[in-house]
């Protein structure tokens, strides 16, 4: 019995091992640039990737008296987790080499970052979903503040962690008022509770509501959206673009557990909340953009915009429509941290590329890497063939089919308001004179990653079929 | 005998006064912290009320793992808080607006 509960865990026990022994590693080596430790974390990922594909579960499988499950949904968000993270780590430590912060501690913070979104990947209980929720925010809030000497990273850790902490005690709130209602902290047996007998249904919405703001913060949907923009903007470049991905998948696997598996019997009562929020986020992401300067913030509003997209599959409310959702989120981390990648590329010893100016005549300083940036940006407006557009399609298709048309019809005039500030990144690569014409220096792996990316997001666009069928897998159990 | 009701709502009464606080408070950091310490431990009664009247122990297993978490989070919370305070001199609410659009 206990070993059976083992085996289902092992990526994630292996991962805890190797986090420990990379901080150990860590703390034994005196090479500057902390390339064993970063070998080591890079590999370490790896393992764990192998570990999720060996054991990747064929039907679903329950651990530690219900409060662990691995099916396919977890094991395909922790295939992108890994995968995710794998890059991004590269890509971070590019950077923390040019600007002279690299510490052994941020690849240490980033493996139980995730441990934490693998945690809330498989949670199937309140008190996992908190755990791995917890785990994840406390290395985030370490990892803004990293860089000690800078003014803005230690307000945007500190403007993160108290809102944060204030999500957190919402959420827990909520569960509390839950737990009181049905008696358990298991999902499932929530929602079963739920359908015998919903006449507290008034005080369920009630908790339901205080667990639907706590998820809205740690999305970062309007109108909780305030620590957004600061975090992004505020933070090293590298750790926006951890924040900006992997991060966002474990949210998402968040709401769903929550929503679909615990709250399923109150599913009209979320619609109506998630589909205010999913609106406030879209007119807030997509218009206060506009009006931005530099590039981490406006990408910051994107994600706002990006993450009321993101509802819309889920008040869709049927299977289809979460499988909309995931690949949204999937291709949203895909095209995050290949944008905050070309922000990493441009950035030189000391010198943050984060203003718009900076993209100025990219097209004559470096014009494959000016493509690259051309696809990501595409793809975020959703423009056909990139990935982007598919994302859009699917779940604006599900949320006609479900008959919300008014609601898909609003989502069509806030992304087309939203290409204005995608395309004037474009405008300013092609048509504009650089402001230097220092040449682009990094690394050829760097290099090599990036086009990868910029190229991935090209091919899924060509062929969305493999993508959107691996997703709708993940939620057909 | 206390009822569930009374419980409740010195729970919920709690928990608006740390909500009042973090939004109110324009004057220190610190206070901030303690208005999340109280916002947790409002939760917490929550918990124990609910785990009592129900006859359930997970309630009381839960408080277990938030006073643990609520520690390293105000462990964190406090170290932010000096860095902050090396970077910029002062604790001040008003002191983080560097930022803004």
């Amino acid at each position: 019995m206990m070993n059976a509960d083992l085996i289902i865990a092992i990526p994630e026990i292996t991962l805890l091992a190797l986090a420990c022994l990379v901080l150990m590693v860590d703390a034994f080596s005196k090479d500057p640039l902390h390339l064993l430790t970063y070998w080591t974390t890079q590999a370490s990922l790896l393992v764990v990737l192998a570990l999720v594909l060996y054991y990747f579960p064929e039907n679903v499988q329950v651990a530690f008296n219900g409060s662990f499950v691995s099916d396919s949904m977890s094991a395909i968000l922790k295939i992108f987790m890994c995968g995710i993270s794998f890059v991004v780590f590269l890509y971070s430590h590019e950077y923390l080499k040019e600007h002279k912060c690299l510490k052994g501690e941020y690849f240490v913070l980033g493996l139980f970052a995730v441990l934490g979104m693998m945690i809330m990947a498989s949670a199937y209980s309140l008190l996992s979903v908190y755990l791995g929720l917890e785990l994840l925010s406390l290395s985030l809030y370490a990892m803004v503040a990293m860089q000690r000497d800078s003014s803005s990273a230690s307000e945007a850790a500190m403007k993160y962690f108290v809102l944060g902490a204030l999500a957190s005690g919402m959420l827990l709130y909520g569960i509390s008022m839950i737990y009181g209602l049905t008696g358990s902290l298991q999902l499932v047996t929530i929602a079963d509770k739920i359908n015998l007998d919903d006449t507290n249904r008034m005080f369920l919405v009630y908790g339901m509501i205080f667990m639907i703001i706590g998820i809205a913060f740690k999305l970062g949907a309007a109108p909780f959206h305030m620590w957004v923009p600061d975090v992004y903007q505020g933070a090293p470049t590298s750790v926006t673009l951890f924040i900006s991905t992997a991060p966002k998948l474990a949210a998402f696997a968040m709401s769903m557990r929550v929503l679909v598996d615990g709250l399923m019997p109150l599913v009209e009562d979320w619609q109506s909340i998630l589909m205010i929020l999913s609106v406030l986020s879209m007119a807030t992401g997509n218009i206060i953009a506009i009006a931005q300067t530099n590039i981490k913030r406006m990408l910051a509003y994107s994600t706002i915009a990006h993450v009321g997209f993101l509802f819309l599959g889920m008040i869709s409310g049927t299977s289809s429509g979460f499988s909309g959702s995931m690949f949204y989120i999937i291709s949203y981390a895909l095209m995050s941290m290949g944008a905050f990648g070309m922000i990493i590329l441009l950035g030189r010893n000391g010198f943050e590329a984060d203003m718009l100016d900076d993209f100025k005549g990219l097209s004559e300083r470096s014009p494959w890497f000016a493509f690259i940036m051309l696809c990501l940006m595409f793809s975020m407006a959703g423009v056909p063939p990139f990935l982007g557009f598919w994302s859009k399609w699917f779940v604006l298709k599900e949320l006609v089919a479900s008959g919300f048309v008014e609601l898909a019809g609003i989502a069509v005039i806030f992304s087309i308001i939203g290409v204005y500030y995608y395309l004037r990144i474009i405008k300013l690569m092609y048509f504009d004179k650089p402001e230097s014409m220092t040449a682009i220096k990094s690394s050829k792996q760097m290099r090599a990653v990036l086009s990868l990316n910029g190229l991935l997001i090209l091919a899924l666009g060509l062929s969305p079929n493999i993508l959107m069928s691996l997703c709708l897998t993940a939620i057909a159990g | 005998m206390i009822t569930l009701p009374e419980v409740l709502s010195l729970g919920a009464l709690l928990f608006c006064i740390s909500v009042a606080g973090i939004f109110l408070n324009r004057k220190n950091v610190i206070i901030l912290l303690m208005c999340i310490e109280l916002m947790l431990l409002s939760v917490n009664m929550n918990f124990i009320a609910f785990s009592h009247f129900l006859g359930d122990i997970h309630g009381q297993i839960f408080v277990f793992f938030i006073l643990t978490v609520a520690a390293a989070e105000s462990a964190i919370g406090l170290a932010i808080l000096v860095v902050m305070f090396r970077n910029k001199d002062t604790i001040n609410v008003d002191s983080l607006d560097s930022m803004k659009g």
